[in-house]
């Protein structure tokens, strides 16, 4: 009973799709608590790592001890740096096929549905188990074309060049604490290039979950477009819950060059004990475009801002971010856009739920450098709070050197209506069903964007969210 | 057996204030009813009051379907006993399909007993019928795709009610000022779906007008007049054609008791009219 207890209090019911575990038995390597340069020797070391790459982790490990952690955003103060495992080894070598993965990741991945949806939907899979990915696959005609979508530790090894060229390039060890951890303690995380005009027509997926109590998750995904190729990532997150504090902090770096395109897909749903600090930015040159679609479910707090530096005329960016806050958890999401050249375009367009006490909020950059003629934003931001306890905060940011520009910005804020919940309820459907219902509605144009089964499947979170939000 | 819908000495209150002054009115399945009244004389009061709505406060008095007290119900447990309100101001739900929509009203009106989160009626039979109905109606088949209400016209949205009715096959449908805002075309569109349905399924009907309009079109058996709050006048097809030709003055003048309430009411009314509107939520 006491685990229906817990399971209740943190607002997910006992038949929560993703509350499970497995058990801990099976972790071929788990460092100890807490971090110091021996732990990030042992890692370099464990992943028998070349000298540049030891040589950057601990100068980033430097740059976190330096950096202060952040006032601004969500409270941080409990988030205890000595308390978290930062490296952990699931099996000792990877799985080449199917055959290979040892049964109880097996288990595992079957619960998350992963071999069927790689049958129907996917090109290939690199799913994160703790901080390795243990089974990855890619279809041959993908190989044939030069594109190369391994795990990043794999990248390292068989392509280091290309790794050494363009890791850290778009956010620096010292871009902030967070970015500078991620740097000193990374594994795992995503390694796709794609060669130039190559377009890669079906999405890349890969599927993170995090699995032991006080683990730190911190991939590292680096994608590389190169000149007029285009590809679309995709990666979902769901995660167990736990009784104690667990961090997952990612960094993921975009290169879309000359007349590329990269959209890049992301549903998270966090156990709602977690912090959730990522880094994420891509760089546009000329007339490229970047797209980051963001959706944040879960969490304790989460602290996300998918950034588009677009540094090349005629370059695009485009953010569409989706946050719910539930009981007990801090959504601070939203998106950077930054003009670097002319003729540049960006949008951004932020969805957030707040209920039971939840808190959403848009933390948002418009920067155009002096230069940038020509340039177009537009920002539009609609909150929905579903009851007195909840919150809806909006901070955007606009810094403006360029008179030539156009630029707008609009926010709004509702609640459900009495009137929809009543002439929905009047149709037959119950208060619950009506309150999903209008919050579907609300996200409707960004699920839209999604593929198809991550847009049943946000739904489907959505419900799971709902459930029992009302009376 | 035809079932009844029973309203008994019916007193509701809007914030504090009477409007209903203790109505009486029966329906049996089948049977065509004309609820008409100047301004603010409650009619829209009556149908908020009987489907339900959270604002309505009920004083005293009882409603009935088939011997079930069906005031101590939500709204969406008087949808599933065979109620249905065709809103005057129905209100827009953006993001929500007008098919989404109605397969989850189907599903549960058709299926009362279903708990949430089982399966929703499927798909193919579902899409089936809604075309169909739209067919019969004249409604393009992509109306099913546009969000519900969300920058639909004044005969869009009446069109959509009656596609709703027409899907939802009610024991009972209130039909609120259906005929407001709409050209004479329309009238006859959504008049004739409306006598349509209610043939098909012997619906029991409540047209709530102010204009004689559309009772050229959907014939009552039974006319009564609401004033002051309360029906004052039960008659047939007759009682229409005086009020064509006569107003309401010999009605104020027969019952100055009521007449002196009416203009409290209508000042009352015009608050509702703005607290009841649809406000925008997005």
């Amino acid at each position: 009973m006491a685990t229906d207890l817990n399971l209740q209090v943190a607002g997910i019911k006992d038949d929560y799709k993703y509350g499970f575990r497995d058990s801990d038995d099976h972790y071929a390597f788990k460092s100890g608590k807490g971090l110091s340069r021996a732990v990030v020797n042992q890692i370099s070391e464990m992943k028998n790592e070349p000298a540049w790459m030891r040589e950057f982790r601990l100068k980033a490990l430097e740059a976190f001890h330096q950096k202060p952690t952040p006032t601004w955003g969500g409270e941080l103060s409990e988030l205890n740096f000595d308390d978290i495992h930062y490296y952990m080894k699931a099996a000792d070598r990877q799985g080449k096929s199917w055959d290979d993965v040892p049964a109880e990741i097996k288990n595992t991945f079957d619960k998350l549905g992963i071999p069927e949806a790689e049958r129907k939907f996917l090109a290939g899979v690199g799913a994160q188990y703790e901080s390795e990915v243990v089974y990855h696959s890619l279809r041959e005609d993908l190989q044939k074309k030069g594109v190369i979508f391994v795990d990043t530790d794999t990248a390292l090894r068989e392509h280091p060049d290309l790794v050494k060229q363009y890791i850290g390039t778009i956010i620096p060890i010292q871009d902030n604490k967070f970015a500078a951890l991620n740097s000193a303690v990374w594994s795992g995380g995503s390694f796709v290039y794609v060669p130039a005009g190559v377009k890669v027509d079906i999405p890349l997926q890969a599927y993170f979950r995090i699995n032991a109590e006080n683990m730190g998750q911190f991939e590292r995904t680096l994608i590389i477009v190169e000149e007029g190729a285009q590809i679309h990532y995709v990666e979902g997150c769901t995660a167990p819950m736990y009784s104690t504090e667990s961090l997952h902090s990612a960094v993921v770096e975009i290169i879309v060059k000359k007349g590329a395109r990269c959209r890049y897909t992301t549903i998270q749903n966090w156990a709602n004990n977690i912090y959730n600090l990522v880094t994420k930015r891509a760089v546009a040159h000329e007339d490229a475009l970047m797209e980051w679609v963001d959706g944040n479910l879960g969490s304790k707090l989460t602290m996300k801002y998918p950034a588009v530096y677009m540094i090349g005329k005629g370059a695009r960016g485009e953010i569409l971010s989706i946050a719910f806050a539930g009981k007990g958890q801090h959504q601070d999401a939203g998106g950077k856009v930054v003009h670097g050249a002319p003729y540049t375009s960006s949008r951004i367009i932020s969805k957030s739920i707040s209920k039971n006490g939840g808190r959403a909020s848009y933390r948002g950059l418009l920067k155009v450098a002096a230069g940038a003629r020509g340039s177009k934003s537009n920002v539009v931001c609609d909150a929905l709070i579903l009851d007195a306890a909840s919150r809806s905060d909006t901070y955007p940011y606009i810094e403006i050197d360029e008179d030539d520009v156009k630029v707008g910005h609009e926010a709004s804020v509702s609640k459900i209506g009495e009137e929809q919940l009543f002439y929905l309820k009047s149709r037959g459907l119950s208060e619950a069903e009506a309150s999903t219902l209008i919050v579907s509605g609300f996200i409707e144009p960004l699920v839209k964007e999604l593929p198809m089964e991550y847009a049943v499947e946000m739904n489907k979170l959505i419900q799971l969210q709902m459930e029992g939000s009302v009376g | 057996m035809t079932k009844e819908l029973r309203i008994e000495n019916l007193r509701v209150a809007i914030g504090g204030k009477e409007i209903l002054r203790g109505v009486n009115l029966t329906i049996r399945q089948g049977e065509i009813h004309a609820l008409m009244g100047p301004n603010g004389s409650g009619k829209s009061t009556l149908s908020y009051a009987i489907m339900g709505h959270p604002n309505y406060e009920v004083l005293d008095g009882s409603v009935t379907l088939d011997g079930r007290d069906i005031l101590t119900m939500d709204p969406d447990e008087r949808a599933k006993q065979g109620l249905f309100l065709a809103f005057q101001y129905p209100t827009a739900i953006p993001g929500v399909t007008v098919a989404n929509f109605l397969r989850h009203a189907v599903t549960n009106v058709r299926n009362p007993e279903r708990k949430e989160g089982e399966d929703l009626i499927p798909m193919r039979d579902f899409r089936k019928e809604l075309r169909e109905q739209m067919d019969e109606l004249g409604m393009d088949h992509d109306f099913a795709r546009r969000y519900l209400n969300e920058g639909f016209s004044g005969g869009e949205k009446k069109r959509a009610e009656i596609l709703q009715l027409a899907m939802l096959r009610p024991a009972f449908a209130i039909l609120d000022e259906t005929d407001s805002g709409l050209d004479i075309d329309a009238v006859r569109i959504v008049s004739e779906g409306v006598n349509r349905i209610a043939a098909k399924h012997s619906t029991g009907v409540l047209v709530i007008t102010h204009y004689e309009r559309i009772l050229t079109y959907i014939k009552p058996q039974f006319v009564h007049i609401l004033f002051g709050g309360q029906i004052v006048e039960n008659g047939g097809p007759e009682l229409v054609k005086q009020l064509e030709k006569e107003g309401y003055d010999w009605v104020r003048e027969r019952y100055p008791e009521a007449a002196q309430t009416e203009e409290a009411l209508e000042l009352a009314a015009k608050q509702q009219q703005v607290q009841g509107r649809v406000q925008p939520v997005f």
